[in-house]
């Protein structure tokens, strides 16, 4: 039978429980869509393990003490989290407004920063799973020396979260599934790939490697490289201070989107 | 206590195009309140802006005697919106989306379970809880969706069109169930193209035209602002083309059939008795239509001189 009216959650109760229920609902869709989320970061990884790395990579030689595999798995790693974290939220979420089904959210009880955090920690969620995923594989191809865990784990959890709120603007604004790949295609992929994975930027000519520190992705890279090797072309302190600004600054920016309903509410 | 207020709201969009311009309209708790209007009239822009899914460009709403302007979360956590489109996830089971819903507005997973349930069995849902939901039927999605608002159990009910496209017998057990969780203590707010339905189901209602508020009021006591009624009857013999009734306007509308207009100050009884005076015996009589229709006409197409200019209701409403 139905009832009556149910008394109201308390606001804190009401909270974290939404939060949590924004995050579970992502993670089922990764769960869902596994061959899509899941499967292709863990071919490319490989590919790129068995062609660059062992292939290849035995004709380069060392790098900095360590074989050309081990200096470019800790890059590898963060290239498939990066793409996916991004690729996560700028999917999801343009989806829900595509599908009208963000408005589930809109009705609800929940601030926009919440929904932001909601959507980000989905995205981080889904980057720190293809890592784990890219890891194991690349433990098939080398061994992976851990110098500094807690940076490991640190430089994961900025860079998820940074690409994760970068998705999230670009799903703002966009208008069509088009405009969710212009971004990851005409941006992201050449600034990762230019961003140090493949090589040390003291290789380059003085010009490329000066245009090369202005990559944020290059700091992320290296931060993540120097808490497995011990080694980096940037100081690692200016890399988690140049990750911590873009989270801040990306977070600022991505609740005042929501606060102006920017493509979303009329 | 009101369980809407909406204070000289107004909304103009991007456009241009002023789709509310500064309406007044209070919904008393427990009541079931129809807010009707043609296409575009600004019924959807207001329902919108009440569940925050449109931004007002002036104006106050309070729900529950919340300002939405100083506490939206709270204002937002009384409501259960039914929108007049789908809006839910179309690759998600019926249960998940209604698990979810339960998540948002902060309820416990295991009462979600149970509410999940009581609800998808009340809507005639359960047997379809593991399908997806694009799957199911039209009538089904509507009760998905009002399944959804349901959840939280919220004490507004805002309802934008839910019976729009399904059949007559799926539209009257959604009546039902509409009548009893209005019984229960929830204040339910609908917006319907079947005037049948408003005319059925609630006891208020407000007419919404070219986004100003032209009648406000009690079902009863705006249906009585109707002053003729038309009928149609049945007759067993045939009728002349040219057939005339002295003292009614009448007319015929096909061999056996005679349209008839009957004045607040006439009767049945008269109209009977005239027929049978001239030999005429009446099988059978029907309503031309829905009274709540023809007074929805007149008053949007401005024909009736008598109805339209409605004066202010004593619960606030306006012209």
């Amino acid at each position: 039978m139905s009832a009556a009216p149910a008394e109201l959650v308390p606001t804190a109760d009401r909270r974290w429980v939404g939060l949590s229920t924004i995050v579970r609902r992502e993670y089922q869709r990764i769960m869902r869509i596994w061959g899509q989320t899941l499967v292709p970061p863990a071919i490319t990884a490989s590919l790129y393990f068995l062609i660059f790395g062992s292939l290849i990579g035995s004709r380069i030689g060392d790098m900095g003490g360590f074989s050309y595999l081990q200096f470019i798995a800790p890059g590898l790693i963060m290239m498939q989290v990066i793409t996916n974290s991004y690729g996560n939220v700028v999917s999801s979420f343009f989806g829900a407004k595509f599908g009208r089904h963000i408005e589930e959210l809109l009705v609800a009880p929940l601030p926009n920063w919440l929904i932001v955090l909601g959507y980000v920690a989905g995205g981080m969620l889904r980057g720190l799973l293809v890592g784990l995923i890219v890891t194991v594989i690349a433990l098939f191809f080398t061994r992976l020396h851990v110098e500094h865990p807690f940076i490991i784990l640190a430089a994961v959890l900025l860079t998820a979260l940074i690409f994760s709120l970068a998705g999230f603007v670009n799903a703002v604004f966009a208008k069509n599934f088009d405009q969710i790949t212009i971004i990851p295609t005409f941006v992201l992929t050449p600034l990762t790939y230019l961003g140090g994975v493949f090589y040390s930027i003291q290789m380059l000519p003085p010009w490329a490697e000066a245009i090369s520190r202005t990559n944020p992705i290059l700091y992320m890279v290296n931060a993540f490289r120097y808490g497995f090797l011990g080694s980096s072309d940037v100081h690692v302190g200016k890399a988690f201070a140049v990750m911590l600004l873009a989270a801040v600054l990306l977070y600022a920016l991505c609740v005042r989107l929501m606060n102006r309903s920017s493509g979303i509410r009329e | 206590m009101h369980a809407l207020s909406l204070r000289q709201l107004a909304k103009t969009y991007g456009n241009g195009v002023q789709a509310l311009k500064g309406i007044d309209l209070e919904v008393e708790e427990g009541d079931f309140f129809a807010l009707l209007g043609p296409n575009g009239a600004g019924k959807s822009t207001a329902i919108g802006i009440v569940s925050s899914l449109v931004r007002k460009t002036a104006g106050q709403v309070s729900v529950f005697g919340i300002d939405i302007d100083s506490d939206i979360e709270a204002a937002k956590a009384c409501l259960g919106v039914v929108p007049q489109e789908l809006n839910f996830n179309q690759f998600e089971k019926v249960r998940t989306i209604l698990e979810n819903q339960a998540g948002f507005y902060g309820l416990p997973r295991a009462l979600a379970r149970d509410r999940v349930e009581q609800y998808l069995r009340e809507l005639q849902l359960w047997d379809k809880r593991d399908a997806m939901s694009r799957t199911l039927s039209g009538g089904m999605k509507r009760r998905l969706m009002i399944a959804r608002a349901l959840v939280h159990r919220p004490r507004l009910l805002i309802l934008d069109e839910p019976t729009a496209g399904v059949d007559i017998e799926v539209r009257r057990s959604m009546w039902e169930f509409l009548r009893k969780i209005n019984a229960a203590g929830t204040t339910i707010i609908l917006t319907t193209h079947y005037l049948e339905e408003a005319e059925q189901l609630c006891r208020s209602v407000a007419i919404i035209d070219e986004g100003r508020i032209i009648e406000h009021g009690p079902m009863d006591r705006v249906l009585r602002k109707l002053h003729t009624e038309a009928f149609l009857l049945d007759t067993r013999e045939a009728l002349p083309e040219s057939f005339a009734l002295a003292g009614f306007r009448a007319r015929r509308v096909e061999g056996h059939t005679l349209e008839v207009e009957i004045d607040k100050e006439q009767n049945l009884n008269d109209v009977f008795a005239a027929l049978s005076a001239r030999g005429i015996e009446v099988l059978s009589m029907r309503n031309k239509a829905n009274r709540l229709e023809e007074l929805f006409l007149r008053l949007v197409e401005g024909n009736d001189e008598s109805a339209a200019p409605v004066a202010p209701a004593a619960d606030g409403a306006r012209r």
